[in-house]
């Protein structure tokens, strides 16, 4: 894998092909003598919440959800955070930081969406307005669209940039943005291929059958046994090196931009798959996996940052939280709570936000998922504020717009 | 019945058709046949605007002259490096930098390549062509005519591999004007045209005892005449003989084109007498007299006539828009049609959409990586540029004009089961890129309407982003089948 070299602004240039002039930056926080920096990372399918950070300390834990509950002595045992909660085995990165006061977690947390179609989520997450609905910016642009101009122009800071092939909608809007993608096109992932091989099961043996021959021949290549597939292209979805390696390179990147002395300032990035019906494989298998990668592009993150590190802020956010209990085939379906990430060394870190709901029957909502206690919205003001210096009154009104009653969560970054 | 005629509606667009567009299932649902017939009766089905593209001729023209041009450069070149070879020799011995600063060039960077490399006509030419190609494919009300157009290409098929430049231009003049008109028409056409004479070779073949092959001892080739039996008219193993083949080869002696490197009238086709061989010739048992290239159009329209030749297209036509295995009885219908026409393609194509047997509900015949590739760009509304679609259609081993072999490719599903992974590449990549700023549970009904199964409307609303829905609705039995 090559790792890019720092992009300079030529670069920029030529990956995004159309580039705004923009004379908004965090005006405030700079006459504090900070120069923030503000990543959000868009987790699209649904992150089971519990699955990343387990209530390892609750006495309901492991009845809720038997063999597939993490626990801090089991075969690959859970990372301790604290007397209540643990980490995913596969996030050590994410251990270390919050160790380190540089990390922060958010638990049973949720947006205002309270139904569970993905889509609809994603864009009452990504836009920040109450309910779904035709609506085309996000709330991360509008917060910068509110921050005060500034009079003196320094020309490459004035804009937000996405990373991928789409502008996510969280950062869409009045306030020009800035694109790259990263080069290489991942193959589509095992996810969908799994979902395609159970479509055809019921409806195309044909194509069932021809799916299936090929994730064998590719788990043969990817072992080591057969040097290439027949055809050249690769036919299942990438293997975890692979993975790794593709997010590994996009946050890496996001954090090279965001490094740059005249770089831009903000910038976000949706990954996808985090829908784990079957087979969610939470401490070995898929999930694992997925997290593992996540996990390692933190580290990137934080290397490629170096210094800047320290004012900054990465936010981890997902549409909804999954089923508390584990379904019939292994999984987790649509929730409502989940967990939210926050990593970065501008946090004042090492500590889990929750205001725990519990685990027991009644305790859960609708007696099937995590009970949201802590509104998405809260952290993201506080967030916005305290970081970013974005005036609450307007985070109230045109950011989230009808939040009024929710408070920014205060106390998160270490120059509030 | 509101249900059965979107039902027959959205299998007359992923039939016939190059697949829906938003809307365009409920715009023919009042009666979908009708929608077809009136989708070749246009005075201008099957036409596209040239505009300021090149005809075959000037096409090939330009491409010999960015060739030339080409070739005095590296001439050039090289001169100028001998030369300095000569001069610095002792120089660049003297310093280490000097060598490695030298050895550079040998690894070039595709970026410089691309700045300082005139752009390559051939490739510019073909992309203009494959553009508007593209074009009148995504943005056809159903395609029906379009999707003619690209069987008949496909049945005489050329390839950018050999003649890159008369690619596109060949289509639109052999090919477009004829696809609703008669066959013999077409088959003359494209057996004269310089992009078939060149990429079956006939535009080299002289009879042996011709002036010019007396003067250059050289004699036939046997390629076109060939392929002009097995695939264009009769079919394999239809009852010709080797000795009927080389005799059309004699026939077709003299059928090439002006050199296209003169100025003017380069590339354009001409019956050359000095090529030709003298004399008559037999061919499945029919006497041709010696009427120069009278001769050839003669045994051109025999062959158009030969009740093989109808059967052989109806069996074509059949396997392309129905199914793999079609049923006999609208294989016998459309021979029939064919021949009682006399090669009438308007009919050939009413028949073929009239015929009870055309519209079974099985939906068994997986569409060709192109026809499901235009047929995504349609219902989502993507307007992807052409690069992005000739490259997606070389990794679903579909390149645009570069069939592998004269038989043009495959229509059979067996030739395209094994891509399907490269397909859920494709689709997840593009989805990925676009489906933000669609709503998947609409695009089922605009895609799919009644033809979505239960399954398939569960796999899709229960994906886990838009992209994945998009990607699984793309992939899905319906979407890739007829």
């Amino acid at each position: 894998m090559t790792t890019l070299h720092a992009p300079s602004r030529r670069q920029l240039l030529r990956a995004s092909g159309t580039l705004f002039a923009w004379a908004y930056l965090p005006k405030l926080a700079r006459a504090e003598g900070r120069d923030p920096r503000f990543l959000t990372i868009v987790l699209r399918g649904a992150l089971d919440g519990l699955a990343v950070v387990a209530p390892v300390g609750d006495q309901d834990w492991i009845s809720l959800r038997g063999d597939n509950a993490l626990t801090l002595d089991g075969k690959t045992p859970a990372l301790k955070l604290d007397d209540f909660f643990a980490l995913n085995p596969a996030m050590p990165n994410l251990q270390r930081m919050f160790k380190d006061n540089e990390a922060i977690i958010v638990h049973a947390a949720a947006t205002s969406y309270r139904e569970r179609s993905h889509f609809d989520g994603q864009d009452v997450l990504e836009s920040g307005v109450e309910k779904p609905g035709s609506i085309d910016s996000g709330w991360l642009n509008r917060a910068l669209a509110g921050l005060a101009p500034e009079g003196a122009v320094i020309p490459n800071r004035r804009r937000a940039f996405a990373v991928g092939p789409v502008t996510p909608l969280v950062v869409r809007g009045p306030a020009p943005v800035l694109s790259w993608s990263p080069r290489q096109a991942l193959p589509a992932s095992d996810d969908t291929i799994m979902r395609l091989l159970e479509l055809y099961r019921h409806t195309d043996p044909a194509f069932a059958r021809v799916l299936e021959n090929h994730s064998q021949l590719a788990a043969l290549a990817q072992s080591g046994s057969v040097q290439k597939i027949p055809g050249g292209a690769q036919i299942m979805g990438p293997n975890a090196a692979q993975l790794r390696a593709y997010v590994a390179e996009t946050v890496g990147a996001a954090a090279k931009f965001l490094a740059q002395p005249d770089g831009p300032r903000v910038g976000a990035l949706p990954l996808d798959g985090w829908d784990t019906h079957f087979n969610e494989g939470i401490a070995a298998g898929r999930l694992a996996q997925l997290l593992g990668a996540l996990d390692g592009a933190l580290a990137a993150a934080k290397d490629n940052l170096g210094a800047a590190w320290h004012e900054t802020v990465i936010v981890l956010v997902t549409e909804f939280g999954r089923t508390a209990r584990i379904n019939g085939t292994l999984g987790t379906d649509h929730g409502t709570a989940t967990v939210m990430l926050l990593a970065g060394g501008a946090l004042k870190g090492g500590r889990v936000v929750a205001d725990w709901p519990g685990l027991k029957a009644a305790d859960l909502l609708e007696n099937r998922d995590l009970k949201p206690t802590v509104d998405v919205r809260g952290v993201l003001k506080g967030l916005l504020k305290d970081h970013l210096r974005a005036d609450e009154r307007i985070l109230s009104t045109d950011v989230f717009p009808g939040s009024a009653a929710v408070k920014p969560v205060a106390g998160l970054v270490t120059a509030a | 019945m509101t249900s059965n005629r979107d039902t027959e509606a959205a299998l007359a667009l992923h039939r016939f058709g190059f697949g829906p567009a938003p809307g365009s299932i409920a715009a023919i649902a009042s009666d979908p046949r009708g929608a077809l017939l009136a989708d070749i009766m246009r005075p201008d089905a099957g036409l596209v605007a040239a505009g300021n593209l090149p005809n075959s001729a000037q096409a090939a023209r330009a491409f010999f002259e960015y060739r030339a041009k080409r070739a005095a450069e590296q001439k050039l070149a090289q001169r100028a490096k001998q030369q300095a070879a000569l001069n610095g020799n002792g120089a660049s011995m003297s310093s280490g930098n000097a060598t490695s600063a030298n050895a550079q060039p040998a690894e070039p960077s595709a970026d410089l390549d691309a700045q300082n490399e005139p752009a390559n006509v051939g490739v510019q030419l073909v992309q203009n062509e494959a553009h508007v190609r593209i074009e009148a494919a995504v943005g056809a009300q159903i395609g029906f005519a379009e999707r003619l157009v690209w069987f008949w290409s496909n049945h005489f098929c050329v390839s950018t591999d050999r003649i890159p430049s008369m690619a596109g231009a060949y289509e639109r003049e052999a090919i477009r004007p004829h696809i609703l008109g008669r066959f013999l028409d077409m088959l003359v056409a494209v057996e004269s045209h310089p992009a078939m004479l060149f990429y079956l070779d006939n535009a080299e073949s002289m009879g042996p005892d011709s002036v010019a092959g007396i003067n250059r001892s050289r004699g036939l080739d046997e390629n076109l005449a060939r392929e002009a039996l097995e695939l264009h008219t009769l079919g394999v193993r239809s009852g010709y003989s080797q000795a009927d083949v080389t005799n059309f080869a004699k026939v077709l002696t003299g059928w090439t084109f002006i050199g296209t490197g003169v100025p003017e009238h380069g590339g354009e086709f001409v019956f050359f007498e000095r090529l030709h061989e003298p004399g008559d010739q037999i061919i499945l048992a029919k006497h041709y007299f010696d009427t120069g290239m009278q001769q050839g159009l003669a045994v051109l329209a025999d062959l158009a006539r030969h009740p093989a030749t109808a059967r052989h297209i109806a069996q074509k036509l059949a396997v392309h828009f129905v199914a793999d295995t079609p049923p006999p009885a609208l294989v016998d219908k459309l021979t029939k049609t064919f021949s009682d026409s006399d090669g009438d393609l308007k009919e050939v194509a009413k028949a073929l959409i009239t015929a009870e047997e055309s519209w079974t509900p099985q939906r068994g015949k997986l569409k060709r990586p192109s026809e499901w590739h235009v047929g995504a760009l349609r219902l989502t509304g993507a307007r992807g540029n052409v690069a992005r679609f000739m490259v997606g259609q070389l990794r679903l081993g579909e390149p645009m004009w570069r069939p592998p072999a004269p038989s043009g490719y495959s229509d059979y599903e067996s030739a395209w089961i094994d891509g399907l992974g490269q397909r859920a590449d494709i689709a997840s990549n593009f989805a990925n890129r676009i489906a933000d700023r669609l709503e998947p549970t609409s695009l089922v009904e605009q895609g799919l309407g009644p033809l979505a199964s239960a399954e398939t409307r569960d796999t899709i609303a229960r994906a886990g982003s838009r992209a994945q829905a998009l990607a699984l609705l793309l992939m899905s039995p319906e979407f890739l089948r007829r």
